[in-house]
């Protein structure tokens, strides 16, 4: 892992919970100085609130929050060297730009000469040059978030903290201001610990990604990783579209798995496991392959439902024998079946990716305590059979 | 486009009704002779006079007194009672929102004895302070009811953007709260004067021998007949008031319109 020092915010087992719900459950989580990091996951998942105790909003009912490792939970949000850019921009209605953005170097009494040209500076970077007397009711979304990112980041924050701060915007201005954003943090250097729900944001835009599934954080890694190799099936769906499909092992051959499905057999390459183990496979649509003829190793048999043009790709829906229903993309000059047509449906061993459960943890955890009553019980009482099977 | 004659009619009618009075006092104000009656001839005698009046003088006194000081004290308190019941959940919330209606609800005159009530069972002589205390107490609501509507509209992140910021709680409050509120509380606080300045009944009860209100004074002074000198005063009033309403209305739009534009 990372060097300590390398830390700049460190979540140790945080919770939060309203009104006895836990929103937030045992969250772990390191921030690396100078990364971008966001904080994936559907709505009510916990995510804005995490950056809310990180901002000091929101208290943390059980846990720590570091930030370059002194411990921040009792201090208030202007005592901490974080800056938020709200998703509603939040900006002082009666001020002006140039007040609006002054605002946080005022606090600090910052000289007036300084504050100027630092004011100056900022609508430079941000592109409002211009717009230096405009109240915000005469600015465009776009325009004003510029000025909640500027207000933010005049105070040179040690971690920027943004909560979905594109949502408001349009599809195109989204795209554009999603690069601006990825540029100038990489210009500035700082922190950005940034949240949405939108995972294809979160894949254009982050060095890392942590997706959160209600209150809990399931995977965490590059964007290439999180795509590539879910680790569970929540993130397998949430993080591109995918097909996910239960099996159990058939046959191992070195690193290579025979698996049968419901609607036919398949190989997949996967290294660690064992004969008749259940197991559940993603693979993403552009991934699954259709031919009219059957496949060595390969026997999931499926007819063609429709045919979705969406301008690059072509998405075909396959409705396999157990009723199950398949998304392919294929390139639309690809060779063409027709809807009612029964096709095989394959892909190459390695673009199969073996995901987890949530069921499955649990199962892994009951039976990891059982394990540890066996042993505090004595050898006599361990079934060691049972541990040679299932030893990883 | 053509107009209706029936409209146009009724609408003069409504103007009449609403104006005639205060056009009556404004020209008697300008009347020779002492009767209310006739109109006799122009003069200014009265704006003179009235100065000299020392009773009237005296009750034109109070009641600024008392209408600047209770509309300070309960555009003030009203303010933090709003903001306190905008920001805070706690236990009986709503009862205690809903109990700031029972000033405005009960009669004014069941109101008025029960003041009364309460200070002489203290042992209080009426004063100036028992009266401006009174008018705290009826004038506030109406302040907490304003500033709270103004409240409601209004988007709790940027009081959060403001302590990211580097704000404290006093700082955010006089530079965000405060300055976002401020139509709200402009527009309570007119309520609040011109309910103070034209009191009678809770006055009645509460006002002392040596604070007796202007609409106290005009009320005794009617009982033997109304003095001239009374439609002059009455009409500086009413053009204080015009001046005082023109003014707010215009800062007011002036407030909103630099958020709306």
């Amino acid at each position: 892992m990372s060097n300590v020092k390398d830390v700049i915010v460190k979540l140790t087992d945080v919770e939060k919970e309203f009104d006895g719900v836990k929103v937030v459950k045992k969250l772990n989580l390191e921030v690396r100085k100078g990364e971008f990091l966001t904080l994936l996951g559907p709505s009510g998942c916990g995510k804005t609130t995490t950056l809310r105790m990180i901002a000091g909003f929101s208290n943390v009912t059980s846990g720590e929050i570091e930030l370059e490792g002194r411990n921040v939970a009792d201090l208030k949000p202007n005592e901490r060297d974080v800056n938020t850019v709200f998703q509603s921009y939040a900006l002082f209605p009666h001020m002006n730009v140039e007040d609006n953005i002054a605002f946080g170097l005022v606090e600090k009494k910052v000289p007036k000469a300084e504050i100027k040209e630092r004011v100056a500076e900022m609508i430079k970077l941000v592109q409002l040059e211009g717009l230096e007397k405009r109240r915000p009711a005469q600015m465009s979304g776009g325009q004003k978030q510029r000025v909640a990112i500027a207000r933010a980041l005049i105070n040179r924050p040690k971690v920027l903290l943004l909560d979905e701060p594109l949502g408001a915007l349009d599809l195109k201005l989204r795209k554009q201001m999603q690069l601006e954003l990825k540029h100038l943090q990489q210009k500035l250097g700082i922190t950005f610990i940034y949240v949405t729900h939108d995972q294809e944001e979160a894949l254009t835009m982050s060095d890392r990604i942590a997706v959160m599934n209600d209150g809990v954080m399931e995977q965490i890694g590059t964007p290439d990783e999180v795509y590539n190799r879910p680790k569970t099936k929540f993130v397998a769906g949430f993080v591109g579209e995918s097909n996910i499909l239960e099996s159990y092992v058939t046959q191992v051959d070195e690193d290579l798995l025979h698996i049968s499905l419901e609607s036919g057999k398949a190989l997949l390459h996967a290294p660690g496991f064992k004969n008749e183990e259940m197991i559940y496979i993603c693979v993403r649509p552009e991934n699954l392959l259709l031919s009219e003829t059957k496949k060595e190793h390969f026997s999931i048999r499926g007819r063609i439902v429709e045919h979705v043009f969406a301008g690059s790709v072509i998405k075909t829906v396959v409705e396999l024998i157990n009723g199950q229903k398949l998304r392919v993309a294929r390139h639309p000059n690809e060779e063409e079946f027709e809807v009612g047509t029964y096709v095989y449906v394959y892909w190459h061993p390695k673009k199969a990716i073996i995901v987890h459960t949530v069921e499955e943890q649990i199962y892994n955890v009951i039976e990891g305590t059982t394990n540890r009553i066996y042993e505090q019980l004595g050898e006599k009482y361990s079934p060691s059979a049972r541990e040679d099977s299932h030893d990883q | 486009m053509k107009k209706k004659p029936f409209s146009v009619i009724y609408a003069c009618l409504v103007y009449i009704f609403l104006y005639l009075p205060i056009a009556v006092v404004i020209a008697f104000s300008f009347n020779t002779s002492k009767m209310n009656v006739v109109f006799e001839g122009f003069t200014f005698d009265w704006y003179i006079s009235m100065w000299s009046n020392t009773l009237l003088m005296d009750a034109f006194k109070n009641t600024l007194i008392v209408a600047v000081a209770s509309t300070l004290i309960s555009t003030i308190l009203g303010t933090l009672c709003a903001v306190g019941l905008n920001r805070f959940e706690f236990k009986l919330k709503e009862t205690i929102s809903s109990a700031l209606y029972i000033p405005i609800v009960i009669p004014e005159l069941v109101f008025a004895i029960a003041m009364l009530i309460l200070f002489s069972s203290m042992n209080i002589t009426m004063n100036m302070v028992t009266l401006i205390i009174s008018h705290v107490t009826f004038s506030m609501p109406f302040v907490v009811i304003t500033v709270r509507s103004r409240l409601a509209g209004y988007d709790r992140s940027i009081e959060e953007a403001a302590r990211d910021l580097g704000a404290n709680e006093l700082r955010t409050f006089f530079r965000v709260t405060l300055p976002m509120i401020m139509p709200g509380v402009l527009s309570g606080a007119m309520l609040a004067l011109t309910l103070s300045l034209d009191d009678v009944v809770v006055s009645f009860f509460t006002a002392g021998v040596n604070s007796q209100t202007l609409p106290l004074r005009i009320l005794s002074m009617v009982k033997k007949g109304i003095s001239p000198d009374v439609n002059a005063l009455s009409t500086l009033i009413i053009l204080g008031s015009v001046i005082l309403l023109v003014g707010s209305t215009l800062i007011q739009n002036k407030l909103e319109k630099r958020e709306e534009m």
